[in-house]
């Protein structure tokens, strides 16, 4: 029995978000650190160690507490609270219906943060981010709808204990996956809203105007938030718990190459180019199931 | 528990008193004795909706009243209402109007006298869970609204000084118009609800009017003629109803009508579809926000529209099983999808709300077009919510609408610091509307639960349609949260009665939500399984996790707030970065040494979301589907 059969079957709903919140920032901070490290290969430089990251994020929790108005820090707090809450729905076995519905409203915090602060950097950092939530949005309920086809339930335990692999019959839906992924991991060529890579044309975008304590909050909520997306494609793969981490490992390799390798779209491009993605291997993968299964 | 004659002696009296109390309204040369009239005429009405609620069985009852008097007071006032339709039509050449009144005239003549006269109707009222339901909300909601409009059109006429002060009809319109809607939720005769229908359609007609300017006598003729050709589908239905299935009683004919009620239900929907403002009809109702904002909150989102899909509620179950039901979710999915994109290209706060609505009605359809348990109980679940969101953010528009002298949500810049109370209540208001853990949400999700396993397509249709909803509220709601010091507080003048109705609508905005697993076990699932024998509810451990949700919304909002207003000292106040070249806060250094203003605007995407081409696409293809709707059932 892998650690990760052992998890699916603990009975314990507490126990199983605890885990969560303990170890998902810890695994998130890691796949950044490998993240940076490979990147910077790619790019045939040394790059920085592996807990980088971390050694970031421990440095801002100690910077000066430096903001535009008093209110700007609130929507972020509510982020990061709402994230960390998501991700424990799902670990412990949650609706994935809600789950989504949980990470949409995190989402929305996030972007009004960026709303609040009024900088035109973060008001475009904003705007572009709900154009990204408003791409994505119609994949990601499509990835439940496909999941409950399959296996009757929404119920993130029941569909991670599923016998038959879930990938045969969503195909589509995981290609489909696969592109918001890219988007809500913010990777080129979606990075549009906010972007790590120096000499952006939105600066820092939605983050410009967040430091310290509160970057530190954007940074380890987003960590959180990878690991859930990675649990997602496990899903795809859950017949089989080896399978499974081979997957999320290889296709979060994939992402790096992505990044790597593509210019930044227009935000037009990207909206169109997802929900066109999304209609074609998604809702065309869905109705195809749908008659297929039908008695 | 009371008998059925307690039953009846309430629904009469929320039936005739509104409209005794729009007469007295109208008669009542003093102001404040007109007020004091109001206020106690609301009181009355929500306590006789609530006294409905605590009288109800649970079960559908049904009541004889039977008399030659109210037959003939019916006729002579329909016959008033419609000649005073044709001198309104003749004396604005609206001959489409005219033509519309004259069929439907004709037909309800030649079908009282020659065709089937005299049928005998044993039920003219009944009441059930669905009807207390709608009742709470027109007396309820109904009543804050018309309590709110009295702070609201003292100001309207302030400002507008070119316009006639007509507020007594305007008053008495609007109770009349509460009376009209209790009528159609408690009738069970179809001619009674037709009756009630066409007073609500002058109601909305004349409301609509209210300005007399060429835009809004345009408008009311638009929403007329749209009504008018729906309700000659509604008279066509019950003559077909009456000569064929020889009934004229709703729940007979959806009973007992078998293939003779397809026809008449098929008609009787269309008329619903008009009156709720769907596809292809839906331009009358965005053309209706000129009128006076407490109307469009009362008539246009949260009852007369509903009305609409009510009967369509009503009548779907004859229509299960055709094509004509999979046409009407189709046109509900089609309307949903369509006007939520075109919101996102509004800047006009009314018109975003009215697209919303639209849409929002659209699911409502696209669930009695399904009808499965599931998708009724969704579908009253999403009436209920949305009336209260919706009614809440109107209101709060009618408010910025006036002290700001604009309805543009790009004029509402740093709402939360002019207005914080009325942010406070929009912020509300568009949380209620699509996100977690409120109520909207909630009947989405049970949506798309009953979507999914009737037809992917609908699925898809609205994960779509909810992706652009999320888009247009949350850049909305980023507006006026956008934080900027020094600005002068607009809100002193704000009249109390506009303050209590808007603390009101907020709390059960979140009140609905917290009460949502009672409301649904006491009032909505008994209803559902008196029809289907069985009746969905919400997993328990979902409904806990909503309810934590909740719970940590409304305890972290104030505490946070809190924080950062009075605890938080310990910071360094800075400019925005603004490449550098700052002058101050806002404005910055261009490239040829000259100051600038950063100005913040939301994104349209017009490119993608013109209105124009998405509702030419939607009206065609919503006419082919209403053709098939009614032509599959002809043949």
């Amino acid at each position: 029995m892998t650690p990760i059969d052992y998890y699916i079957h603990l009975d314990n709903i507490h126990l199983k978000a605890a885990i969560y919140i303990v170890l998902a920032p810890l695994l998130g901070g890691l796949l950044a650190g490998i993240d940076r490290k490979l990147s910077a290969r790619m790019q045939g430089r040394i790059g920085p160690p592996i807990l980088q990251p971390f050694y970031d994020v421990l440095k801002l929790f100690q910077k000066e507490k430096i903001i535009v108005n008093k209110f700007q820090n609130f929507n972020v707090i509510l982020f990061f609270v709402f994230m960390i809450f998501t991700g424990s729905l799902f670990f412990l076995g949650g609706d994935l219906l809600l789950v989504i519905f949980a990470l949409t409203l995190a989402g929305v915090f996030f972007a009004l943060a960026g709303f609040s602060v009024n900088s035109p950097y973060c008001h475009l950092g904003a705007e572009r981010e709900l154009i990204q939530m408003m791409s994505y949005d119609p994949m990601i309920i499509l990835v439940a709808v496909g999941m409950y086809l399959v296996t009757g339930t929404f119920r993130v335990d029941a569909i991670a204990l599923y016998d038959k692999p879930l990938i045969l019959f969503l195909p589509g839906v995981f290609l489909g996956y696969l592109h918001v992924l890219t988007i809500k991991l913010r990777k080129s060529p979606f990075d549009l809203s906010m972007s790590a890579h120096a000499h952006q044309e939105l600066v820092s975008g939605l983050k410009t105007e967040f430091s310290g304590t509160t970057l530190a909050m954007i940074e380890i909520g987003h960590w959180y938030e990878n690991v859930l997306l990675l649990g997602i494609i496990y899903l795809f793969f859950s017949f089989n718990s080896a399978v499974g981490v081979a997957a999320m490992l290889l296709l979060y390799f994939l992402e790096i190459v992505i990044d790597n390798t593509n210019a930044r779209f227009k935000w037009e491009l990207t909206f169109k180019s997802t929900w066109v993605v999304t209609a074609l291997f998604g809702a065309a993968n869905i109705i195809i199931l749908y008659f297929a299964i039908r008695p | 528990m009371m008998g059925p004659e307690g039953h009846v002696e309430t629904i009469l009296f929320l039936i005739l008193f509104p409209a005794g109390v729009s007469l007295l309204l109208l008669s009542i040369p003093v102001k404040s004795v007109r007020r004091t009239v109001a206020v106690i005429a609301n009181i009355a009405l929500i306590a006789g909706a609530i006294r409905l609620l605590y009288e109800s069985s649970g079960g559908t009852v049904r009541f004889e009243l039977e008399s030659v008097w109210i037959e003939r007071s019916m006729l002579a006032l329909e016959a008033a209402l419609s000649a005073f339709v044709l001198y309104m039509g003749v004396r604005y050449r609206r001959y489409l109007v005219v033509l519309f009144t004259l069929l439907q005239l004709g037909l309800l003549v030649h079908f009282e006298t020659v065709a089937a006269p005299g049928i005998h109707v044993a039920h003219s009222l009944f009441i059930d869970n669905f009807s207390i339901i709608l009742a709470l909300i027109i007396g309820v909601i109904g009543s804050f609204i018309c309590l709110y409009a009295i702070g609201y059109i003292e100001e309207y006429h302030e400002r507008h000084k070119e316009s006639e002060d007509n507020r007594r009809v305007f008053f008495f319109l609007m109770y009349l118009f509460l009376s009209a809607m209790f009528g159609i939720v408690f009738s069970n005769n179809l001619k009674w609800i037709y009756f009630f229908w066409e007073v609500t359609t002058v109601c909305s007609f004349l409301l609509i009017k209210y300005h007399e300017d060429e835009e809004s006598i345009g408008s009311a003729f638009s929403a007329l003629t749209m009504n008018l050709l729906g309700g000659l589908a509604f008279a066509v239905g019950i003559s077909y109803a009456g000569i064929y299935a020889g009934t004229l009683e709703l729940d007979r004919l959806i009973a007992d009508g078998g293939a003779y009620a397809v026809f008449p239900a098929a008609l009787i929907a269309f008329s619903g579809l008009a009156k709720s403002a769907q596809l292809p009809f839906s331009s009358w109702l965005t053309r209706a926000m000129v009128a006076p904002t407490p109307v469009s909150a009362l008539l246009h989102s949260s009852t007369m529209v509903k009305a609409g899909v009510y009967i369509i509620i009503k009548v779907a179950p004859a229509l299960k099983g055709t094509l004509a039901a999979a046409m009407l979710s189709y046109l509900g999915g089609l309307t949903f999808l369509v006007t939520s994109l075109i919101a996102i290209s509004q800047s006009n706060a009314k018109k975003v709300l009215a697209y919303s609505t639209i849409g929002n009605l659209g699911l409502v359809v696209a669930c009695a077009g399904i009808g499965t348990s599931e998708a009724i109980w969704s579908a009253i679940l999403l009436i209920v919510f949305h009336a209260v969101a919706k009614s809440l953010m109107f209101l709060c528009v009618g408010i910025t609408e006036h002290k700001l002298s604009s309805k543009e949500i790009e004029n509402m810049d740093f709402l939360i610091m002019v207005m914080p109370k009325v942010s406070a209540a929009m912020i509300i208001g568009i949380s209620g509307m699509f996100l977690a853990p409120f109520g909207m949400l909630i009947s989405k999700w049970a949506t798309l639960k009953a979507f999914i396993d009737f037809n992917p397509i609908m699925a898809i249709i609205l994960a779509y349609g909810s992706a652009a909803t999320l888009f247009f509220w949350t850049k909305w709601m980023g507006k006026i949260i956008t934080i900027k010091y020094g600005l002068k507080n607009l809100e002193k003048v704000v009249s109390p009665w506009e303050w209590t109705t808007l603390a009101v609508l907020s709390f059960m905005t979140i009140g609905v939500c917290i009460i949502f697993p009672v409301l649904s076990s006491a009032l909505i699932e008994p209803y559902i399984t008196e029809l289907f024998g069985t009746s969905p509810s919400m997993d328990r451990f979902n409904i806990i996790i909503i309810m934590i949700i909740m719970l940590g919304l409304l305890t972290m909002l104030p505490v946070a707030l809190m924080y950062y207003a009075w605890l938080d000292k310990d910071y360094k106040r800075v400019g925005t970065y603004l490449g550098g070249a700052n002058v101050d806060n806002i404005r910055f250094l261009g490239s040829t040494g000259e100051e600038l203003t950063a100005d913040i605007r939301n994104y349209y995407l017009d490119s993608f979301f013109s209105e124009k081409r998405l509702f030419d696409f939607g009206w065609v293809a919503a006419v082919f589907l209403v053709i098939l709707m009614i032509g599959v059932v002809i043949t």
